[in-house]
């Protein structure tokens, strides 16, 4: 098995180069899914990057990207694999004149010439190098749940008409998940697991500048610290990472150098999706009256002027 | 090395954490991969091998830095010498005279003042073991906990007169701005000063553990997971915790919910998917086809009691319940002391269900006479004023430890409601020991319940609540 890379650092940097910035917890299980040929779980609130992950993984291993998005009523004929039965079909009338024994027939129709490959065993056929995402592996049912498991665990899938199929590669495996129902032990068991949360300021700071590059030092600087204490606020639904990015976008957009209040107040519906919290954050951010010297932080005023 | 990973795993099992022989095993192999001397890539390491579960990770955290805050590699038997070095330290303190000691009050406080300033973060951690050197006054063999010292350390450093000059230094230096600005660089340095209250907090830990040994000092941290801390001796922070574990796990539970009623009984057959269905297969409907079914939602009434001794619980199984709201056609819901109240209107102006539980708690009307809970007067009035709308579709679920300071519990109201009900259960935040003792009359409306459940943590409310959602 070709290793991928040669050090946790070595991660990081090559992310970098695609515009993805990890942290040390990100870098460390990428680095480790590659050396344990494990699959990795990430889970973690919507929209902080875990599908670009997956995406700025194969970027730097020049993989393909076969993506499995799951959903409720996913079945083995669409992740795994299908008989392809018009073809069969065609094959059985084709032969009519030819009057062949059935059991040359039956052999020859349940062979790899008629098998549909879905992502995931294609994902392990393949002969190039692939990362597969299993996207919101969250959505499908538990008991569907476990027709990844052969996968995931051999990388190998059994046919009953064919015996079972070996992987030709172990690929970088990355599912992602909302967190909407507790999965499965089985399958927790198997992955590594990886929660990506809302980054620290710094982080945040640095993705909105790699991310929207024509931004200046102090915009970003100051778009990252209001995220941050819009995050500090008990939301329905906290400003995610791409919605940051999106709200440097439009303030760039809107040719605005600096954040004050009326431009939060302007531009608040990029970063909230639910009316209560755009009420709320507006209530605490942009102050109705002309703001008072002073009010609000007069103890701090008063001490530090001793 | 596998000695350590060993205890720390067996630690890890001991706080609640589900590790399993192959997680352990992936663990030991995951360690041979990484570079022991980068602390931030070994705990990502060992977190995405033995931790599964968000909720767990602060417990992870803490026994992960109680293990290897005093191991490093580097040397064969460095561990010793860290630790030899940290029970030095540690000695010296006790004598008074460590290297800190020089250092004045003020010339501390100013030393972290730059360093907070300018986010110095190596010279910060140094000042933080200063700072524990001369504030904590920790003594080898002492047995307090952890938060003693870290208190003591707290209050000499003053961290809020620290946030304040911190803030008077960025006046000077230039202006803010308006009160946005005063907001963000307030918020910039509470995190920062959080930084150095964590850095002390490692700092006393280090010691404590080169003081006590590794186990022992685990044993004392050792913390109930979220879903199993209890609602009737919560601590704040616990609280908090609770509070932030339960719309995941009631958005969790409403997702199971709506699969598994989706495919419990299916609907009659709908036949134009069948015999769209057939054409597949040459015109044989070989794949029947169904509707949808109706799900039955049942009703909910809600009669929490709210005194003293179980608020919090009656609060957070509102919060949840009405969390669960979708899975229920309607919800009511009443609260009581000795008077009782509907709170219903709360929560439909309420967009927040936490606003909602605030005004709960500030404008129901429950106290009748005294404030002290009488379940016989709430319960009868309740049958007065509601009795007629409670319908064969209602469950009606009552809160409460059913401690009823001795008057009379005129428990053949429960039985009249339950003639009327479809079920009425009780939850009881007690542990099962404490029913019918002091106080306690549970067991006589219990005669007249469907169920009565002990309902002690965030697990046991997500089982009812499986249990009457499926019902």
């Amino acid at each position: 098995m070709a290793e991928r890379f040669e050090s946790v650092g070595e991660v990081v940097d090559r992310l970098r180069s695609v515009d993805y910035l990890a942290d040390a917890n990100i870098a460390g299980v990428v680095y480790l899914a590659d050396k344990l040929e494990k699959p990795v779980l990430v889970e973690g609130p919507a929209g902080v990057g875990k599908t670009e992950l997956a995406k700025a993984i194969a970027a730097i291993t020049g993989s393909r990207l076969i993506r499995l998005q799951c959903y409720e009523g996913l079945d083995e004929a669409k992740a795994l694999y299908e008989w392809n039965y018009k073809k069969q079909l065609l094959r059985i009338q084709a032969d009519r004149e030819h009057e062949s024994d059935w059991a040359e027939v039956e052999s020859d129709i349940f062979s790899e010439q008629f098998l549909l490959t879905r992502p995931l065993l294609e994902a392990i056929r393949s002969e190039e190098p692939v990362v597969l995402l299993i996207d919101e592996v969250d959505r499908v049912e538990i008991e569907t749940e476990a027709l990844l498991l052969e996968v995931l665990s051999d990388f190998q899938v059994s046919i009953p008409e064919l015996g079972t199929i070996k992987g030709t590669q172990i690929p970088i495996v990355i599912l992602t998940s909302n967190n909407t129902r507790e999965l499965s032990e089985a399958l927790k068991r198997r992955c590594l697991y990886l929660h990506v949360d809302y980054p620290d300021l710094d982080r945040e700071k640095d993705i909105v500048r790699v991310r929207v590059p024509e931004i200046d030092d102090e915009l970003a600087e100051q778009v990252a610290r209001v995220v941050r204490s819009i995050r500090e606020l008990d939301l329905k639904k906290a400003p995610s990472i791409s919605e940051t990015i999106d709200w440097a976008r439009t303030l760039l957009f809107l040719g605005r150098d600096e954040v004050s209040p009326e431009v939060i107040g302007e531009t608040l519906h990029v970063l909230l999706k639910y009316q209560s919290d755009i009420v709320k954050a507006r209530k605490e951010l942009v102050p109705e009256d002309p703001p008072l010297k002073g009010t609000g932080f007069k103890g701090v005023a008063a001490k530090s002027g001793q | 090395m596998l000695d350590v990973l060993q205890g720390f795993v067996h630690e890890l099992r001991a706080a609640g954490l589900p590790v399993s022989m192959t997680e352990n095993l992936d663990a030991m192999r995951a360690v041979e991969h990484v570079d022991m001397a980068d602390r931030d890539v070994f705990k990502a390491v060992l977190g995405a091998t033995l931790v599964k579960h968000h909720n767990h990770w602060n417990a992870f955290e803490t026994v992960f830095d109680v293990y290897f805050s005093l191991w490093s590699p580097g040397v064969d038997g460095g561990e010793g010498s860290e630790l030899d070095e940290a029970w030095q330290a540690m000695l010296a303190d006790a004598a008074g005279a460590g290297a800190g000691g020089e250092m004045s009050r003020e010339e501390l406080a100013q030393m972290l003042l730059d360093a907070l300033m300018t986010m110095d973060r190596d010279s910060l951690r140094q000042l933080a073991a200063n700072a524990v050197t001369m504030f904590a006054g920790m003594e080898p063999g002492r047995p307090v906990g952890g938060t003693y010292y870290l208190y003591r350390t707290l209050r000499q450093l003053d961290l809020d007169d620290l946030g304040a000059r911190m803030m008077g230094r960025a006046r000077e230096q230039g202006p803010i701005g308006d009160q946005l600005g005063e907001r963000l660089q307030q918020e910039e340095f509470d995190a920062r000063l959080k930084e150095l209250k964590e850095l002390v907090e490692a700092e006393i830990r280090r010691r404590l553990v080169a003081d006590r040994g590794i186990e022992a000092m685990a044993r004392t941290l050792r913390k109930p997971l979220p879903e199993d801390v209890d609602f009737m001796h919560a601590s704040r922070d616990e609280m908090i915790a609770l509070q932030r574990a339960i719309y995941p796990l009631t958005r969790a539970l409403a997702a199971r919910l709506a699969q598994r009623r989706k495919r419990r009984n299916r609907g009659h057959l709908d036949f134009r998917k069948t015999v769209r269905a057939s054409l597949s297969y040459g015109g044989v409907p070989a794949e029947p086809k169904f509707r949808n079914p109706h799900p039955s939602k049942p009703e909910i009434m809600v009669v929490a009691d709210i005194s003293g001794s179980v608020a919090s619980f009656a609060r957070f199984t509102l919060q949840f319940v009405y969390a669960m709201a979708s899975q229920f056609s309607k919800v009511r819901s009443w609260v009581f002391i000795d008077g009782i109240d509907e709170i219903t209107r709360f929560f439909q102006e309420c967009e927040d269900v936490l606003d909602a539980v605030h005004r709960v708690n500030t404008e129901a009307d429950v106290v009748w006479v005294d404030g002290h809970s009488d379940y016989g007067h709430a319960l009868e009035v309740f049958h007065d004023r509601h009795l007629k709308e409670v319908t064969p579709k209602t469950s009606i679920i009552l809160l409460g430890d059913a401690r009823n300071n001795y008057h009379a519990p005129q428990a053949w109201v429960v039985g009249a409601l339950r003639k009327r009900a479809k079920h009425v259960y009780w939850l009881n935040p007690e542990p099962r020991g404490y029913w019918d003792t002091g106080d306690s009359v549970i067991s006589e409306y219990a005669a007249y319940c469907d169920g009565i459940y002990e309902c002690r943590n965030l697990r046991h409310l997500e089982q009812f609540v499986t249990t009457i959602a499926e019902a």
